[in-house]
């Protein structure tokens, strides 16, 4: 889905930390990654790098609560919110069990349908496969709708490398290309950016933008559309994602808010569509479900105002070439994990992110991936296994599992019920279990070891504990702690330590009992 | 009833005021608290970190230590903590059978069954929200994620705390959301761990509570510790210390640093 929705008005502070004062300057603070679902340092430096800028931190707050607010009011007017999440959840759960059987079905019905069905089993073969259609059609220009599958692969940047130009219509997702930059929220990929920055980027980049540009959301909006519709007119071929593909049928379906996916859908002659093997649905009935759930969980709408589908060709309405793209890319390593692939459920409706205190604090590009949040945190580093994503602590994917405080607001909201927690934890242990292979000394094991050994018996851990109470005097006047020595110190950076109290529960409990309690 | 206490391995060494508080209060209420001396962790911490290996000894103990109250020596295990309870309840039984030890899963499975966190405990266990307590103070709640997400407790804490007399109850500002504690995360994200809590203090601040009360201790170590960083003159006291509190034997107020202590600037 696509929206307009939580641009924010505040201006940047102008120290020029986003760059992009000289016309050939890339705006964006990050650039084309070569994997776009690995890149920048480890999310805890990453991270400690995005939360310098407060400007980031005000907008991202302002327009995740903004976000929040709209999807917990549509979803608590309806009554049987929980029953559509479980029915959501179970359809997704059969869809990954017969996964191989309904994609043969697809195929075979979209096929029936006049359309044509690729397989591509990683980002290289299906940006081969999306470029050698461009070409056959001699098309310079591709039109694309709003769409993470191509996103995730990096079919623009390979385009342009083949010398044809994919031109972003969804207004967030043109911004984002405009200026260079890496998309920050599955939904609203700008939401890094200001009106006033927005503005910039149009006169600079945008070619056809009114000298006049005011950063009012109505006028930059109206410049988008000029120079969009000029596009749609003459583009020959457009490449679209699929929010869902029903097997039964072979339809597709794209949902979104703008109407400029409507038009790529419509108006060029070919139609790529590139999906994920993961986003089927078994029967055309079953849309019924998605359809209530998606866009109350991501722009908190009621409804959305375009759903297109589409079935194969219809001879003299809309593309009369289809091409639908299915795209493995890591999909099936995930499936084949019991724990870790009900993340394959994901309908990418964003409210995982507009809930999490940790995405709010450090903006979507700490997470190095085209997939940020929660479900960044448990899809990134799956999808890149076979590329050492879950091998440990030498790949910065593998510091994903660790971004969440575990605090549980994502599993909350999930409209298909993922338990990213429990995912969470679950990839950590993975992560974990790869390093311990490694002969190289890891504090956190010996400490955890170490840890293990006192905690798992009660004698042991009573001597500990009265150990500590040695450490009371520590305190000071005032019984706390303020400076410890590292690894202490990353606590008492911001935090103080209370000092252990001179008696340990156990102590105290031991008296309590002698005095034969209170009673 | 006759109730066993799992005091938690933090509130057993760094905070024993809470376990105290909770044995008092359920003395008072009339039940026996029984203390087995061979428990130590539940084994989150482990868990959590990603060294489930680790963690298995540990949980092994705290479900063999509270095995008997699958077979009736107990009413019921108690915990003071929202998040250790849910350990107990939701990931207890994964870790063992993760390790193959299908029966330790099945006494950890049963084990969880007679396993509240206090609140729980009180109000759907005993039957109480009045538990008799006097604290004439002003005190803010932070529902801790896991006792709110994972476990449920929903209004248990605030029903018990609404009941106490002479309390000047106010409510949290974003109160649901993390404190950005996270166990190890606030070690391995520090920065952004401490970016939450800046956003918590100002809101706990902004109430002018005297106390900030919550059913995790761990969780209240963090923003104590950050309201103490900051000399916000707020304490911090666990749900059990406020509910044990009486007239006759009243719960003091926390020590607080304030700005009108001396010396260091907060940050
Ligand atoms: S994980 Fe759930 S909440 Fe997050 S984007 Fe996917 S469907 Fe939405």
């Amino acid at each position: 889905m696509s929206t307009f929705l939580g641009i924010p008005g505040i201006r940047r502070r102008s120290d020029g930390a986003t760059g992009g004062d000289a016309p050939d300057e890339p705006f964006g603070p990050v650039p084309h990654p070569d994997e776009p679902l690995r890149w920048g340092d480890a999310f805890p430096a990453a991270a400690k790098q995005t939360l310098r800028d407060d400007q980031l931190r005000a907008n991202l707050g302002h327009a995740t609560r903004t976000i929040r607010g709209k999807r917990a009011a549509v979803v608590g007017e309806v009554p049987d919110w929980e029953a559509l999440r479980d029915a959501g959840s179970a359809v997704k759960e059969q869809v990954m069990a017969d996964l191989p059987d309904l994609l043969a079905r697809l195929e075979e019905n979209v096929t029936a349908r006049g359309g044509v069905v690729h397989w591509a089993r990683d980002a290289a073969e299906a940006n081969r496969i999306v470029t050698e259609i461009a070409r056959a059609k001699q098309a310079d220009e591709v039109v694309k709708v709003k769409s993470m599958a191509t996103q995730e692969i990096g079919l623009n940047e390979h385009l342009a490398d083949e010398g044809i130009a994919a031109i972003e219509t969804d207004l967030a997702e043109l911004i984002v290309q405009l200026a260079d930059d890496m998309p920050s929220h599955i939904l609203v990929p700008a939401i890094h950016r200001n009106r006033s920055e927005i503005r910039d980027i149009f006169r600079r980049r945008m070619g056809d933008a009114p000298e006049d540009l005011s950063d009012v959301p109505r006028e930059l909006a109206m410049a988008a559309r000029a120079h969009l519709r000029r596009k749609f007119l003459s583009a020959k071929v457009a490449v679209s994602g699929a929010n869902f593909g029903v097997a039964d049928t072979g339809t597709l379906a794209v949902v979104e808010s703008e109407g400029n996916g409507r038009m790529c859908l419509t108006m060029p002659e070919t139609l790529v569509t590139v999906m994920g093997i993961e986003k089927l649905v078994p029967t055309y009935d079953d849309l019924e479900v998605f359809l209530q759930l998606l866009p109350r969980s991501s722009t908190g709408e009621r409804m959305n105002p375009y759903t297109s589908l589409w079935t194969g060709v219809t001879p003299g309405d809309g593309p009369q070439e289809f091409h639908l793209v299915l795209l493995d890319n890591g999909r099936t390593d995930v499936l084949a994990d019991e724990v870790g692939r009900s993340a394959l459920h994901c309908i990418r409706c964003s409210a995982c992110l507009n809930v999490c205190p940790v995405y709010e604090r450090v903006g979507g590009h700490a997470y190095g991936s085209v997939y940020p949040g929660p479900i960044g945190a448990i899809l990134t580093p799956q999808l890149t296994a076979s590329s050492g994503g879950l091998s440990g602590s030498d790949d910065v994917n593998s510091s994903l599992p660790y971004a969440s405080t575990l605090c549980g607001a994502c599993y909350d909201v999930c409209p298909v019920k993922i338990d990213i927690p429990s995912i969470l934890v679950d990839l950590r242990a993975r992560e974990v279990d790869a390093d311990r292979s490694r002969s190289a000394v890891d504090p956190w094991r010996a400490a955890m070891k170490a840890a293990s050994w006192v905690m798992s018996d009660g004698g042991r851990f009573g001597v500990a504990g009265r150990a500590a109470t040695l450490g009371h005097a520590l305190g000071g006047s005032d019984g706390v702690v303020s400076h410890a020595p590292p690894p202490a110190s990353a606590w008492t950076r911001s935090r103080d330590l209370p000092a252990p109290p001179k008696q340990t529960f156990r102590q105290w409990m031991a008296e309590h009992e002698k005095d034969g309690g209170e009673r | 009833m006759r109730i066993a206490l799992a005091a938690t391995c933090i509130a057993d060494t760094l905070f024993p005021g809470a376990p105290r508080a909770t044995v008092r209060l359920l003395e008072r209420l009339g039940h026996d608290v029984v203390y087995p001396r061979s428990q130590a962790c539940c084994g989150q911490m482990h868990i959590n970190t990603g060294y489930v290996d680790e963690a298995v000894p540990v949980v092994r103990n705290h479900v063999q230590t509270f095995a008997p109250v699958a077979d009736g020596e107990w009413d019921a295990v108690v915990i003071p903590s929202g998040s250790c309870t849910g350990s107990v309840r939701h990931q207890q039984a994964m870790v063992c059978r993760r390790a193959g030890l299908d029966d330790l899963a099945a006494t950890a499975d049963a084990v969880a069954a007679k396993t509240y966190e206090l609140s729980e405990l009180l109000v759907d266990v005993l039957g109480v929200t009045d538990v008799g307590a006097w604290f004439p103070h002003r005190v803010t709640y932070h529902p801790t994620c896991h006792s709110l997400r994972m476990l449920g407790v929903g209004e248990r804490p605030l029903r018990l705390l609404r009941a106490v007399e002479d309390i000047d109850l106010v409510e949290l500002p974003e109160a649901e959301s993390c404190c950005g504690f996270g166990g190890t995360f606030a070690l391995k994200n520090a920065d952004t761990s401490a970016a939450m809590l800046a956003d918590k203090t100002a809101n706990v601040r902004g109430t002018g509570a005297e106390v900030l009360t919550a059913g995790d201790m761990s969780c209240l170590m963090h923003i104590g510790g950050g309201l103490s960083r900051e000399r916000a003159g707020v304490g911090t006291l666990h749900l059990a210390e406020i509910l044990a509190s009486t007239r006759s034997e009243p719960t003091a107020l926390p020590r607080a640093r304030s700005g009108a202590d001396s010396v260091e600037v907060a940050r």
